[in-house]
């Protein structure tokens, strides 16, 4: 009877770990789905511009027409992966993202935590950043060119402004969402204030942090793309108007896949940042079978 | 006995006087304590049972230094903890709570929980601290867990694992308020036991509120019984049960017998406590 239970099992990690998640993967209909997926939207999108050249679509690039420039050493319409403008606009787009979602987190997640975590504070700022949240990020581009000089500030103060009123508002809210007994229990052991806000306050608040990190950089993206087009020199924003204006179609489309690919990939990597750091939250929602 | 002879040396007398607690959130005074006075002496297991929402924990959290209290006071070996010229009572590491739904911190291994309170007091140097709480979660039987989050471990362990990281900052009065409440009879009776070895081993002063009253019985030294709200004390009954404990104590014909005798207090409260209920409804 021993015998058998003595032959256990060792548990994969590492590689071997990640090659088990892969095939495990793969042996469900998740990924087949979302192979479908993408090509149904590829084939309507196909069957739309080019298959049936429905009216009022002839006016946009197909699939087809676009890949043929996308990948062409010689594109027709001066946009391509083996163009060096196309990676001048990325990376322009992505360092301005990277100060503005660097401002943001930097200035929003302190101040979010100190709001949810003092009265006072909260008392003397909340009502402020509540006034201004509502306003439309497009309103604040005539003042933020007056203010600001060049192409950049403006640009990078629009999509910090927008991603620091996400980014606060989930810290405070983060911290609001403290069960109450973890204060108290803290206080029991003996905390000072200080020990309160480190070992409570912010590892408790991560999770909602996280949620909203997620959704400033989303939110960063789309106010730069706005920002850019009104104002701007370089970056895929800009490439999309100036596109738009020159009348050339498809590096206007080029432009706005390589947007959702490159927001796809932002957040995937502040989401892995935070899986990576709240390893208690993870495994808590795997014992939930989530 | 032996408890009385080390009766002397043990701390944690706790002296509640006339203690009267009115809330007042809606500008409706709620009376939730009523002039309750209750002695509980040093080293004892004392049990509080009560309807729900009859005031027990407002009297527990007047103790830890949650909340004020509005009249009367509480002493602690003599010491005032709270009054009429300090309502709130100082949180301290000598007055350890165990929380009705479990308050370890979830960011934390059981191993860092525990070693949170002497690490913050600065008793014990972080890594000193590590060691000494994993030691102990290892003396309750966890040692096989202390590096596992609370959200890995079952509600048993995580509710021992917390009791382990209130004593490790040997506190005098250890405050339980409905600890065991969510878990099923088996492993309360595994809960049961570990406290009760626990309570041989250090001695310490136990608050314990509870709806059980079997469990009251089996634990404690003296059940107090509790009127509904307003909470004032009803009735206190004598646990003639000498220590150790064991299961088989709870067949016992003096049990049964205790067990009659605090139901009946506590079942003519409960009845009360229902009717005014459906009042406040209609």
């Amino acid at each position: 009877m021993n015998s058998s239970a003595n032959t256990t099992t060792v548990a994969p990690e590492g590689f071997n770990l990640f090659i088990y998640r892969v095939k495990k993967k793969f042996t469900g209909p998740d990924p087949y789905l979302t192979v479908a997926g993408v090509f149904l939207w590829l084939f309507t999108y196909w069957v739309l511009c080019e298959g049936l050249e429905i009216w009022r679509f002839t006016k946009l690039p197909g699939p087809v027409a676009i890949s043929k420039d996308w990948f062409s050493t010689t594109p027709f319409q001066g946009i391509s992966i083996f163009t060096a403008e196309y990676y001048d606009h990325i990376s322009v787009s992505c360092q301005r993202i990277l100060i503005a979602f660097g401002i943001a987190t930097g200035l929003g997640v302190p101040l979010g935590l100190f709001m949810g975590w003092s009265r006072s504070i909260r008392d003397y700022l909340f009502p402020v950043i509540e006034l201004l949240r509502p306003i439309p990020i497009l309103a604040w581009v005539p003042l933020s060119i007056l203010l600001l000089p060049g192409f950049e500030g403006p640009v990078i103060f629009l999509a910090t402004l927008a991603s620091f009123f996400v980014t606060t508002l989930n810290a405070m809210l983060g911290v609001d969402s403290i069960d109450e007994e973890y204060f108290r229990a803290a206080g029991c052991l003996g905390s000072s204030r200080w020990d309160v806000f480190k070992n409570v306050v912010v590892p408790g608040a991560l999770p909602f942090i996280f949620t909203g990190l997620q959704i400033s950089i989303g939110v960063a993206w789309f106010s730069l793309v706005a920002a850019e087009m009104v104002s701007g020199d370089l970056g895929l924003g800009y490439l999309i108007v100036d596109a738009y204006m020159n009348n050339v179609t498809v590096p206007m489309v080029i432009a706005m896949i390589t947007l959702g690919f490159i927001g796809y990939f932002s957040s995937a990597c502040v989401r892995a940042l935070g899986d990576k750091l709240m390893g208690w939250h993870v495994k808590e929602l795997a014992q939930q079978g989530r | 006995m032996a408890k009385n002879t080390s009766k002397t040396e043990k701390k944690g007398a706790l002296s509640i006087k006339n203690v009267t607690k009115i809330y007042d959130p809606t500008g409706v005074n709620v009376m939730a304590v009523d002039n309750c006075s209750m002695e509980i002496a040093a080293g004892e297991v004392c049990m509080i049972v009560g309807p729900s929402g009859c005031g027990k924990t407002t009297l527990l959290n007047a103790i830890a230094g949650f909340h004020s209290i509005t009249e009367g006071s509480i002493h602690l070996d003599g010491e005032l903890l709270c009054g009429p010229e300090r309502p709130k009572a100082e949180q301290s590491a000598e007055r350890m709570v165990v929380f009705q739904h479990g308050a370890l911190f979830p960011w934390k291994t059981l191993q860092e929980n525990v070693a949170y309170g002497p690490t913050v007091q600065k008793a014990l140097s972080p890594s000193q601290a590590m060691e000494k709480g994993g030691q102990m979660l290892a003396e309750a039987g966890l040692g096989n867990f202390i590096k596992k989050f609370p959200g890995e471990v079952s509600s048993g362990m995580a509710r021992r694992a917390e009791i382990v990281r209130a004593l490790i900052n040997n506190p005098k009065v250890l405050l339980l308020d409905e600890p065991y409440r969510a878990m099923d009879a088996l492993t309360k009776q595994i809960m049961h036991e570990s406290l009760l070895e626990t309570y041989d081993r250090t001695g310490v002063t136990i608050f314990f509120i509870t709806h059980d009253l079997e469990e009251a019985i089996f634990l404690g030294d003296k059940v107090h019984i509790v009127t509904t709200r307003p909470c004032q004390l009803k009735k206190t009954v004598e646990v003639k049960i000498p220590r150790p404990r064991s299961y088989e104590t709870q067949s016992s014909e003096k049990f049964r017998k205790l067990l009659v005798e605090v139901n009946d207090a506590v079942h003519e409260e409960a009845v009360k406590a229902f009717k005014a209920g459906e009042r406040e409804m209609a």
